[in-house]
């Protein structure tokens, strides 16, 4: 067992876990915070993707000591005020979120591609979504998704992380 | 309210908020209070009779509880159209991974050693792993693989169905066939395959089962609550494994977190053991599978084989054709009959056969049992007509477009099963419309120029077909769906259905269709949980039914709540959402609750000969044209599709936002289907039951996918609607392999093809053409049989 600390969403919180266990674990039983979603548990599918100190990363694959000291920001901390995040919001009219299982790893992926690519191309958002599987929409629907949040004024600073 | 200015807009998903803050719950989010865990002890063989069953002494078993056949309550069998599928296997295993014993505890870790701590025995049997070896066991009378005997629900021996439709009467057409082939200017024969897919739905099957007991410890009541398609399917199997009557089975979707058919059956299987271990501990019991049992044990898209051979005239005239379908059930007939029914009528195609007879067959192998999957046996069987029509332009020297044009069904025509289509159906405007929109003529030219000079081949390739909505023949009259319509005090009308929401957009556009039917704003309908203790049996969730069926259900219901607020609360004809909130809240007032329920009644009626086979398939068709532009580059051997153009014609697009979701959805399975997901077996096990190896496409392999719609209204469903959600899944993986024809000159005749695949051809070639030509020959085909000028 380990005492690790982590800023959750902008909150601190110490925790007392094992040490190898899995952040994606820590997040949804400890800190009770089901938003981050498990689809493959091997680092594939990205439905468990959060921002760790600005980084996306699958929590699957990181063990809670590894996240000591680190800056965390799920699904939860996206919104701001209770307020849907531009990207949110984009996600909602444009059909970026079908059944919604990838949609809280896709929307952290989002936000770090447009934290990097204010405004970036096709490409940039195929590569930059690649790690982030949906069985659903044929990414289509997501892509125009975040060309509409890139035009929406996108303010890189929002997310928490 | 003007007319129709909700149904093709639009509105935000009903759940969409939920799911984009991360709020929508799925089963796997969700804790009873006291709950314990589950987990499933499988077999580690494909087939044999169990001798023992042993528990390590390493364990401490008094903390869990297990349960086998023995605890079964009642009958021992998950129920879709037989009984012979076993809850927990008990004297015999006839696939690999088939569940025999169940464990729960109150710590999920606890579980995973526990499972490794039960050894059973077997007394191996040999079996059967493919559709060939199947046939082969019965064709030899070797009764050691005769692996599945028949049952009293029909089947015979290592064949769970069998079906021959015929164009038209027997013995006509028999004699029609014979005379077509005789005087036939060219016969063309070939034979197709496609492999199993995986639906790699993101969320894993899961539920949380609880149960009650009386005094004398007799199962009073159960309730299942989890990810799944079809809540009904789930009672009707509680039922059985526990006799009770149905009333004492509750069923509860949670949020869902994709299916694509891939829950339609199997919740049947998860939820029934999770209500046992239920029983057996006393506490509520969660299982959710992960991703690598979730793969090797579920099912999956049904392989097939299937055998055309047309007799054609020289100016490209369909004269008569034989179709020889075939799909492997795997272990159990679980949904394959019906599977096999829908690939069986779809097969023909949208094309006119002056004789024609089909016969297809679903056979029993030793692997897990195949089942629902989008499309539900039609993209079988329209990948190897829709590349065989491509074979037949070529031995006739006609375009794959001419050829097709010179057979198309138009208005009036009857299909193959004698159903004549009086709604409008307009391919050839279709197929022209297509081509122009993805500029095929011009690509055609271009390519061919430019491949003469590149390693990376380009082509061009289309694929025409149809799906048709609902069940089929009379299965919507026997569902005999039910909705009901109720507002409540605050005069808020609420939808009650048991069709559910699993990414499509079933809460969103059936609360569409109620607001237009009752002239009120989208934002002031809703739409209740699937339980099944609350919602009436409006059928299963699947067949591209939910639409058109469940639509047309909520129209009427709703505009019957219309005429009883019309003539008990003088509500007037033209409303305002406040005067239908005061006639509603004074309905109330004055009689305790208002409800509105409707029956299904077809539109138009419908027959339909189950003996023959032959009649009205379907209520209504949606008719297509997908256009593939493909790279194939000759140094890596990978296929890329690099642009796709689909065209549809569904009636009238409900909410063109979700309507293009589904298109583009279903393409990217597509293709998927045809160029990535390859299900790899030894033995009647999946080996790949990882995303790391099984291979679905990500953002980055998909090219952009143009969606186009024709809109012709059709009465059967709610505003002119039609099925749209398994459309998609039928014709990309032809018009891929289309147009790697196209492209290389090699007519490829099985999915999924890899670039291994490719290679193997294409260096079979190069070994060949070795001193000779470098120019790829594509009449040299080693995957067809025969190929005849008559």
């Amino acid at each position: 067992m380990s005492d690790i600390r982590i800023t959750i969403n902008g909150q601190a919180r110490s925790l007392n876990v094992p040490s190898m266990k899995r952040l994606l674990d820590v997040i949804r039983e400890d800190l009770q915070l089901t938003g981050t979603k498990e689809g493959c548990g091997e680092g594939e599918c990205g439905a468990c993707a959060v921002l760790m100190n600005g980084e996306l990363v699958n929590s699957c694959l990181v063990p809670a000591l590894q996240a000591n000291g680190a800056s965390v920001c799920t699904i939860e901390g996206v919104a701001i005020d209770g307020r849907l995040h531009p990207v949110q919001q984009c996600f909602l009219e444009n059909g970026g979120a079908q059944c919604g299982i990838c949609t809280p790893g896709m929307i952290l992926a989002t936000q770090h591609l447009l934290n990097k690519y204010p405004r970036p191309t096709y490409e940039q958002i195929q590569e930059g979504l690649a790690g982030n599987l949906c069985r659903c929409t044929g990414y289509m629907r997501i892509f125009e998704s975040v060309c509409k949040a890139a035009e929406a004024d996108y303010l890189p600073d929002r997310g928490k992380a | 309210m003007p007319e129709n200015s909700i149904l093709g807009s639009s509105p935000l998903r009903k759940e969409g908020r939920a799911k984009v803050l991360g709020e929508a719950k799925y089963v796997d989010d969700l804790s009873l209070p006291g709950m314990w865990f589950g987990a499933t002890v499988r077999s580690t063989i494909a087939r044999g009779k169990i001798r023992k069953i042993t528990f390590s002494q390493d364990v401490n078993w008094s903390e869990y509880a297990i349960v086998t056949a023995s605890d079964v309550p009642g009958e021992n069998t998950i129920v879709h159209l037989t009984r012979d599928h076993p809850c927990l296997a008990a004297e015999q295993v006839n696939h690999p991974e088939e569940p025999i014993l169940l464990l729960a505890h109150p710590d999920k870790k606890a579980l995973l050693a526990a499972t490794a701590g039960v050894h059973i025995d077997y007394e191996e049997l040999p079996g059967v792993f493919t559709i060939e070896e199947s046939e082969a066991a019965v064709e030899n009378g070797d009764t050691e693989r005769i692996i599945w005997p028949g049952s009293d629900a029909g089947g015979t021996a290592n064949c769970f169905k069998q079906y021959l439709m015929y164009s038209a009467d027997a013995k006509d057409t028999e004699q029609g066939l014979a005379l077509a082939f005789e005087n036939a200017d060219y016969i063309v024969q070939g034979e197709y395959s496609t492999g199993a897919q995986e639906q790699l739905y993101i969320e894993n099957n899961g539920v949380i089962a609880e149960c009650n007991k009386d005094a004398d410890g007799r199962v009073t009541d159960v309730c299942v609550r989890g990810s799944m398609q079809c809540p009904y399917y789930l009672v009707h199997a509680l039922t059985l494994v526990f006799g009770l009557p149905e009333e004492k089975c509750r069923v509860i979707q949670t949020e869902t977190g994709g299916a694509f058919g891939g829950k339609e059956d199997f919740p049947s299987v998860i939820g029934s053991h999770a209500a046992l271990l239920a029983m057996k501990c006393g506490h509520p019991v969660k299982i959710t599978y992960d991703r690598a049992e979730d793969m090797a044990a579920t099912t999956k898209r049904h392989p097939s084989r299937t055998r055309h051979r047309t007799a054609v005239s020289k100016d490209g005239k369909l004269l008569g054709g034989t179709i020889e379908f075939a799909i492997d059930g795997g272990a159990y007939a679980t949904l394959s009959p019906v599977v096999l029914s829908r690939g069986t009528i779809h097969a023909p195609g949208p094309y006119k056969w002056p004789y024609l007879r089909v016969r297809a067959k679903a056979m029993a192998t030793n692997v897990p049992p195949h089942g629902a999957f989008r499309g539900f046996g039609a993209p079988q069987s329209l990948f190897a007509l829709e590349r065989h029509m491509d074979k037949v332009a070529k031995v006739v020297g006609l375009t794959p477009e001419e050829l097709r044009r010179r057979n198309f069904l138009s208005t009036g025509d009857c299909t193959a099963t004698g159903q004549p289509l009086n709604d409008p159906v307009d391919m050839q405007k279709l197929l022209t419309r297509a081509l122009e929109e993805h500029g095929y003529h011009e690509k055609l030219k271009r390519f061919a120029e430019e491949n003469k000079h590149s390693s990376i081949k380009r082509g061009v390739g289309f694929a025409t077909f149809m799906h048709g909505a609902g069940f089929t023949g009379s299965g919507e009259r026997r569902l005999n769906s039910l909705v009901h319509v109720e507002v409540n005090a605050d005069g808020r009308p609420n939808l009650l259905v048991s069709s559910t929401e699993f990414g499509q957009g079933t809460n969103t556009i059936l609360c569409q269709v109620a607001a237009q039917a009752l002239s009120l704003p989208y934002e002031n309908i809703s739409i209740a949980q699937p339980d099944t203790r609350v919602v009436p049996n409006s059928g299963p969730t699947v067949a591209s039914r939910t639409a058109m069926i469940v639509g047309k259900l909520v129209e009427r219901a709703c505009k019957k709540l219309l005429t009883t607020l019309q003539d008990y609360a003088s509500l007037p004809p033209q409303h305002t959402p406040g005067e239908f909130r005061k006639a509603a809240g004074f309905y109330v007032a004055e009689h305790g609750s208002l409800r509105s329920s409707v029956r299904y009644e077809p539109v138009k009626p419908i027959f339909w000969d189950d003996e023959l086979y032959r009649g009205d398939a379907y209520p209504a068709y949606a008719w297509a044209v997908y256009v593939a532009e493909v790279a194939v580059d000759l140094n890596t051997y990978m296929a890329t599709v690099t642009r796709f153009d689909a065209l549809q014609e569904v009636g009238k697009v409900m909410h063109p936002v979700l309507a293009k979701g589904q298109v583009e959805g279903g393409v990217a399975q597509g293709i998927g289907y045809a160029l990535y997901e390859k299900c790899v077996w030894k033995n009647g096990r999946m080996l790949n039951n990882q995303m790391t190896n099984y291979i679905m496409p990500t953002s980055a392999d998909l090219p952009p996918i143009h969606v186009h719609f024709e809109e012709v209204p059709s009465a059967h469903g709610p505003g002119g609607a039609k099925g749209i959600g398994e459309l998609p899944m039928d014709g990309p993986a032809p018009a891929i392999l289309n147009a790697i024809e196209n492209a290389t000159g090699v007519a490829f005749h099985s999915i999924p093809l890899l670039p291994e695949d490719l290679f193997e051809r294409f260096a079979s070639f190069t070994e060949r053409a070795h001193g000779g030509s470098e120019e790829l020959d594509g009449s040299i085909d080693r995957d067809t049989r025969t190929e005849v000028d008559a």
